[in-house]
């Protein structure tokens, strides 16, 4: 297996897009991308994208975006698991340019969620559920994660407060994120008063309807040099495992099992234990999510990451620094652009470009993508080359 | 979206709450299986869950799908059934500030959703109080 490097990556400013295509969106982050590097040529691309067709009606998505890259006859492919999409890409892309099977490769993030009506994006996020035995009986997406909330308060204590703890500390590190969908501080206060989307989660619990893009470019270690200028950010482990799609047919709904195991196996390929890692971004689609996440991926003993979040642990100059991006709540979830944008902000934390939301001496660093209520979960390992 | 071949054939298990036990090492699963999750088991007897289990968590739905919107907000809980099932449920006839986590609910047999204007009436189960 060949060592693998990040480049060149590239964004957009996320939100309401709406003077953006779909098409446009992916091509800008991959441009972004490229610009960062010497590559005009291509072996693969592989796209996340969660529901291309129910939010837009486009399918076939590799071959449409090589085509408007001005990347054709190459291969192209869509990459699909639910929000763990771009995490899923990434994966895909590692493995093709470590196997030695492509060189250079463009690993891509795309959704475009505000074309259709609040219940259209709904609907299609629901679609990550089982539809027959969750969504049919009333289940929404935050209706879930409610559920999980509800189970993890009354199991382990945790407050009000401390659940608002995590979009209070996200909201503060996207304030220095030029590319987050909402630059604004709010408080634990503005939190717990706001609109009740499914009890106990409020409408500040949960992250927003995103248009948003995102890119990066791989190629093998020892061509890194040659193709950019910018220090070589490593993967060093990766590893994707799944759990039941269904919330009720979990073990316990208060741990999330794909994050454990995906977490052990990346960590263990990359020769590292999680206290070495310095900076990581996981996937708080739900103040909750990120909570369980952070307990799952070992930083927090059970029951102990929502006093942990409310202590400051996890800020940027706490103890585990989790989202200095501002996270999926701040920075936005356009589902199937995630964990590929997570790639890139640690890329940014491991260059040292991270500005004022810089983690302090950050070597090693993390993502953790997860789809669904937990029913796959991605996790990447990266560092400075 | 209420495909009727989809609907029909989602009956025995939301109509009659039929589940399958694994013949070799007992586990209850809520729909049908081919395959046993815990054993690799193939072979299955069918058994119908009882209508009594206790409520793991819940929550209130305030935003819902389009097609709850006329019932919104409503709650919505998971209950494990005696045999081990598990399964999410709408709980209805029951004031939300009643509803506690480890209390006994009932499984009833009611209208789900319709779709559309004159679509498809959608039925299954909800939990109720028990009398
Ligand atoms: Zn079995």
């Amino acid at each position: 297996m060949r060592d693998v490097a990040i480049i060149g990556v590239g964004l957009q400013k996320w939100g309401e897009l709406w003077e953006k295509s779909f098409r446009d969106l992916f091509v800008e982050a991959a441009l972004n991308a490229l610009a960062e590097t010497k590559v005009d040529k291509l072996d693969h691309m592989y796209i996340g994208c969660m529901s291309g067709g129910l939010f837009v009606g486009q399918e076939h998505i590799g071959a449409i975006m090589a085509d408007y890259l001005g990347q054709r006859y190459l291969g192209a492919t869509r990459v699909e698991s639910a929000c763990a999409s771009g995490g899923a890409a990434l994966r895909a892309g590692f493995i093709d340019v470590a196997s030695g099977m492509s060189d250079i490769v463009l690993v891509g993030g795309v959704e475009k969620m505000t074309d259709v009506s609040g219940d259209g994006a709904t609907y299609a996020l629901a679609t990550a559920a089982d539809q027959e035995y969750e969504v049919y009986n009333g289940a929404t997406f935050p209706g879930l994660y409610a559920l999980m909330a509800r189970a993890y308060m009354e199991k382990f204590g945790a407050t009000r407060d401390q659940l608002s703890a995590v979009p209070v500390k996200n909201h503060e590190n996207g304030l220095n994120n030029p590319n987050a969908q909402y630059q604004m501080k709010i408080s634990v206060d503005d939190v717990n008063k706001s609109v009740m989307v499914a009890d106990p989660l409020r409408i500040l619990d949960c992250s927003p309807i995103t248009d948003g893009a995102a890119a990066l470019i791989l190629c093998p270690l020892e061509m890194a040099k040659k193709l950019s200028d910018k220090p070589a950010i490593k993967i060093i482990g990766s590893a994707m495992a799944s759990d039941t799609i269904a919330l009720h047919d979990r073990r316990d709904f208060t741990t999330l099992d794909a994050v454990k195991m995906s977490s052990m196996a990346a960590l263990k390929m990359a020769g590292k234990a999680v206290h070495d890692v310095n900076v990581t971004e996981v996937h708080d689609c739900f103040s909750i999510a990120e909570i369980i996440v952070s307990e799952s991926l070992g930083f927090f003993a059970c029951g102990k990451g929502a006093a942990a979040a409310a202590n400051g642990e996890t800020r940027i100059d706490g103890k585990f620094p989790i989202n200095p991006s501002g996270g999926l709540k701040s920075k936005g979830h356009p589902v199937g652009a995630t964990g590929v944008a997570q790639a890139i902000e640690i890329t940014y934390q491991l260059r040292g470009e991270a500005g004022k939301r810089q983690v302090k001496n950050a070597r090693v660093g993390m993502t953790q993508n997860m789809g669904g209520s937990g029913g796959s979960s991605v996790v990447h390992v990266m560092e400075v080359a | 979206m209420m495909f009727p071949a989809r609907y029909h054939r989602e009956m025995p298990h939301r109509y009659r709450m039929e589940a399958s036990k694994c013949k070799k090492c007992g586990a209850v699963y809520f729909p049908h299986r081919l395959i046993c999750r815990e054993c690799k088991g193939r072979e299955f007897e069918t058994i119908t869950l009882s209508e009594r289990g206790k409520l793991l968590s819940y929550t209130v739905i305030h935003t819902p799908a389009s097609q709850f919107k006329d019932i919104a907000p409503y709650a919505l809980g998971i209950l494990e059934t005696k045999e081990g099932a598990k399964l999410t449920a709408q709980i209805v006839d029951l004031p939300y500030e009643e509803i506690r986590t480890g209390m006994e609910l009932q499984i009833e047999f009611r209208r789900v959703q319709t779709d559309g204007h004159e679509g498809v009436l959608a039925y299954g189960y909800k939990l109720v109080p028990v009398m």
